[in-house]
């Protein structure tokens, strides 16, 4: 007989720590493969479980070894048909078409594949937006709870205990066994202590009163024996984490998808497009997205479309606001719906049009939306021009006027990605008191 | 009653097992194994994982214990890619070369196979362990479980105060010269226990703290230019350098001049594991091969005795062929020779050799053709031999003909390669001695050894690669594996390639050269 040992149930994740090692030691490679990935993937894709492929060179794991295509060797090969000694085989790197074979597996080798999970994927993604901390963690967190009453258990922590139930318990118990009441007893009692202070009687009356005695004993025992509160009876308090109520939510994309937005422009919209989503994915059990570009003339369009295919133009941005109350009127009335909205143009717009938009604004979009965040991408050189000043584009000199009487409006100037975070820091700020609608 | 009889004599029913199932089977084929094979075996220890830890266990490279490193991190993400994506298998068991034996078997394995794996496991490789003149050498069954234990804890330490960076910066680069980390010839000492490791490391200790050069009385060497002197004093330190040295980590670890000693001892230990696998890499088709045949034989004997039921054997066979397995050259799945195919066929030959000779086995053979004693051919075979010593040995032209080998040469300038000798009468001397040549794992690395290097002068590390038939080293590893010596050494490393017959310098390469 063996020495068995059931291992099964020591703690798993032996290696969590080497993988952290390895993840750190690969970061920068990571950091790349996932930005390709939030630009060609979907919005909604970004947080979940991502496989990244990624060269080995990062990572390599250098050792002496014999060059391939150097030297004598021999090998030593199973399965002879028909060689014999002294045939003559073509090598495998020689012809044409062989090299491609070649060079194909042996890049194979040299990319390695792997799953990277939810958290290491929001975190990479995060790096370079420069999120606060707390912000980080309320986004990686899936669902918040809140601990609910919810009946009544036998087993709890003594503060938790409900006395009522408990009493409740207690009484019953002491009905069912018949546990003598005080009363009971003083009744008893009062009559020895009236029998032993009156004059002394005959034989009867000591019967009487050893009776009487015997009876109080007996009693007090079972008043012993049948505790007033036992273990049995106590009931505690049972609280179940409950998710928070979560409603629908629809988030609306605008972008200008005219000429003047360039690759650079597209993808930094892209980022701020996706972390609105994360925030509000985790506010939110359901949530739309619905996508707007416009030129000078607006529609919807699927996020392929959007982010992708080019349209020639002008830019005439209001058309992208009518279609957005349009899309609201038809699909997501306010009521049950939390309208969240986020522009990202590079500010250019027709003559005129701006005083529109703000109009459009004014009067009806803000009062249905959450929040409305415009973003205007800008040449890095021209952050030092602009800096904070009010003056800028006909567009942003519009917003600026809503942006003072509505506070769930937010406007910024973007020019990196660290820029993204602070549109946001005011949605995040709100959160405690956010108000949902049923 | 008769077949109520026969039923209760069955080891196992179903595919389901429990501990006193396992405890059952494990008595039966202990039985066999003893006293039919006539093995010897360490004490066993069987303990049952699920498939995360058995993947946990592959990443640390099947050591039970294993300190942290990114590398095991990596090997982790990629085995556990492949699983998932349902590309790879995970072993039905691993094994541990310890006293006692530990052998894990996984959880998701039916009851004939958690057989099947006790008799390939915890009987084949085990005694393979216990009795092969190479592990009886070179490791130390019974002290590698608490020096890995030290090991780990060791490095925890010395993470906790120098910082994971500097101490992973010292294991990388010692894991790259892991290969060139072992002892090939001279026997490496005996791992110490744990109260004499601590000693020695107090002592080195006390040393750095009291050492003070002003101490230093001997006198200082006089120039000289004559030529003859130069040549005695490099054969003089040379001499006390012991040099050349052929295991890089050791003379690193005992030599460089800008390591910590926390840093030596991280070089020893690396080093101490180098060498414990050491010859494991040196018996794959011998141990693989013992392992194999000792299940086939253990579960054949045990159903012969009508122990186990019909369908369990034909689960055992199945998985049987499925690892003994040996595709062709040209088949897509053809991935080198497979040393369990090759191990068990040379085992179940040298059976028949012994009891069922041709009459050119005994040609080949003389020895032991027709002895009848195959059991103790065999425990001889696995006690005294290595891959290299054991195919020269025993492989017969007959099963040269059954795998239908062929040999290949191939010379990098030509355009193709020559199918120098085949399987016929010709041949069979040349395929055995370079398929035997093939697992010489001494002469297939790269052979670089220290040559030579001036501690009072420029402290000029001096390494030499021998060239043999032709083969340079990779480029671009080879200059990174350089940078990780100078890491170590502190000063400029130099690399000669010299052709090891005719001894001309074929390349030379410095980190002088090398950008960092």
């Amino acid at each position: 007989m063996p020495n068995f040992i059931d291992r099964r149930l020591n703690p798993k994740d032996k290696s969590l720590g080497n993988r952290q090692r390895f993840l750190k030691r690969a970061r920068e490679e990571l950091k790349r493969a996932i930005k390709e990935q939030v630009k060609s993937g979907k919005i909604a894709d970004v947080d979940a479980e991502h496989n990244v492929s990624m060269p080995a060179r990062g990572v390599g794991e250098p050792t002496f070894q014999p060059a391939g295509d150097t030297g004598e060797r021999q090998y030593v090969l199973p399965g002879n048909r028909e060689f014999a000694a002294g045939d003559r085989l073509p090598k495998r790197g020689s012809g044409a078409g062989a090299t491609g074979a070649g060079a194909g597996t042996g890049q194979s080798e040299d990319e390695f594949q792997f799953v990277l999970s939810r958290e290491e994927v929001l975190d990479l993604f995060f790096e370079d937006l420069e999120l606060p901390d707390m912000v980080k963690l309320n986004l990686k967190e899936s669902v918040a709870f809140k601990r609910r009453r919810a009946g009544f258990a036998a087993t709890g922590s003594p503060t938790n205990i409900n006395v009522g139930r408990t009493m409740r318990n207690s009484y019953g118990r002491r009905i069912a066994l018949h546990r003598p009441a005080r009363k009971e007893l003083e009744a008893i009692a009062e009559e020895i202590a009236r029998l032993e202070a009156g004059p002394k009687a005959g034989a009867k009356h000591q019967q009487r009163l050893e009776e009487l005695r015997q009876t109080l004993e007996k009693l007090e025992r079972r008043r012993r024996r049948i505790p007033y509160v036992d273990p049995v009876d106590i009931r505690f308090n049972r609280f179940e984490p409950q998710p928070l109520p979560n409603a629908s939510a629809v988030m609306f994309c605008l972008m200008d998808v005219s000429a003047s937005m360039g690759e650079r422009e597209k993808d930094l919209a892209k980022r701020f497009f996706v972390l609105l989503h994360l925030f509000l994915k985790r506010r939110y059990d359901r949530i739309d997205i619905v996508f707007i570009r416009h030129t000078d003339e607006a529609g919807e369009v699927d996020e392929n479309t959007f982010f992708y295919s080019k349209q020639s133009g002008g830019t005439i941005v209001s058309t992208a606001l009518e279609e957005m109350l349009r899309v609201i009127r038809e699909r997501y009335p306010a009521r049950e719906w939390n309208i969240y909205a986020a522009q990202a143009s590079d500010g250019e717009n027709i003559s005129g049009d701006s005083e529109r938009c703000a109009s459009l604004l004014h009067d009806e979009l803000m009062r249905l939306c959450q929040y409305y965040a415009y973003v205007e991408i800008i040449d890095e050189r021209e952050t030092e021009i602009f800096g904070t000043t009010d003056n800028g584009t006909s567009l942003w000199r519009a917003y600026r006027t809503v942006d003072g009487e509505w506070p769930n409006f937010q406007m910024t100037r973007i020019a990196k990605p660290a820029d993204i975070y602070p549109v946001f820091r005011k949605l995040f700020g709100k959160q405690p008191a956010v108000q949902v609608r049923k | 009653m008769q077949r109520k009889g026969a039923a209760s004599n069955l080891l196992f029913e179903g595919s389901d097992w429990n501990f006193e199932t396992l405890a059952r089977a494990y008595d039966a084929i202990e039985t066999v194994a003893l006293e039919d094979l006539g093995l010897d075996v360490y004490p066993n220890q069987l303990e049952i994982i699920s498939s995360e830890q058995m993947l946990d266990a592959y990443s640390s490279v099947g050591m039970p214990l294993m300190y942290q490193h990114w590398s095991f991190g990596k090997r982790f993400v990629f085995e556990d890619h492949l699983y998932r994506r349902g590309r790879r298998g995970l072993a039905y068991e691993l094994v541990i070369n310890s006293n006692p034996c530990i052998t894990y078997l996984m959880e998701e394995n039916t009851m004939a196979m958690q057989a099947l794996v006790t008799a390939h496991a915890a009987f084949g490789h085990n005694h393979f362990f216990k009795n092969n003149y190479l592990f009886r050498q070179w490791t130390d069954a019974s002290a590698i479980l608490s020096y890995m234990e030290f090991a780990k804890k060791y490095i925890i330490k010395c993470e906790e105060r120098y910082g994971t960076t500097a101490v992973e910066a010292v294991l990388d680069s010692a894991h790259a010269l892991m290969d060139q980390g072992v002892f090939r010839y001279r026997r490496p000492p005996r791992l110490s226990s744990e109260k004499e490791r601590e000693r020695t490391r107090e002592r080195l200790e006390y040393e750095e703290q009291t050492f003070s050069d002003l101490w230093r009385t001997l006198p200082t060497t006089s120039e000289s230019s004559d030529p003859d002197a130069v040549e005695r004093d490099v054969s003089e330190r040379k001499k006390a350098l012991n040099l050349p040295e052929e295991n890089l980590l050791y003379f690193l670890e005992k030599t460089s001049l800008i390591l910590e000693p926390w840093q030596r001892e991280i070089l020893r230990i690396v080093r101490v594991i180098a060498q414990y696998f050491y010859p494991q890499r040196q018996t794959k088709v011998m141990n693989e091969g013992c392992a194999t045949f000792v299940h086939y034989s253990i579960m054949n004997n045990l159903f012969d005795q009508g122990r186990i039921t019909e369908g369990a054997m034909l689960e055992v066979l199945q998985s049987h062929t499925n690892v003994v397995f040996q595709p062709s050259f040209d088949d897509p799945r053809f991935p080198g020779i497979n040393p369990y195919a090759l191990g068990f066929a040379m085992m179940q030959d040298i059976e028949r050799i012994c009891v069922d000779p041709t009459a050119e086995d005994r040609d080949w053979f003389p020895e032991i053709a027709g002895s009848g004693n195959w059991r103790e051919t065999l425990l001889d075979a696995w006690a005294n031999h290595r891959d290299e010593s054991f195919i020269l040995q025993y492989l017969s032209p007959s099963l040269i003909r059954k795998f239908r080998l062929f040999l290949l040469s191939d010379e990098a300038d030509e355009k193709y390669c020559e199918v120098a000798s085949i399987h016929n009468e010709r041949g069979y001397e040349a395929i055995r001695a370079a398929l035997a040549r093939s697992y010489d794992i001494g002469a297939n690395q790269p052979d670089i050894q220290v040559m030579d290097v001036d501690l009072l002068g420029d402290r000029h590390l001096r390494l030499q690669h021998n060239v043999k038939n032709g083969i340079l080293l990779e480029e671009a590893s080879r200059d990174a594996t350089l940078r990780h010596v100078r890491h170590l050494w502190g000063y400029e490393v130099s690399l000669a390639g010299v052709e090891a017959e005719t001894g001309e310098t074929l390349y030379e390469c410095s980190t002088a050269d090398i950008e960092e």
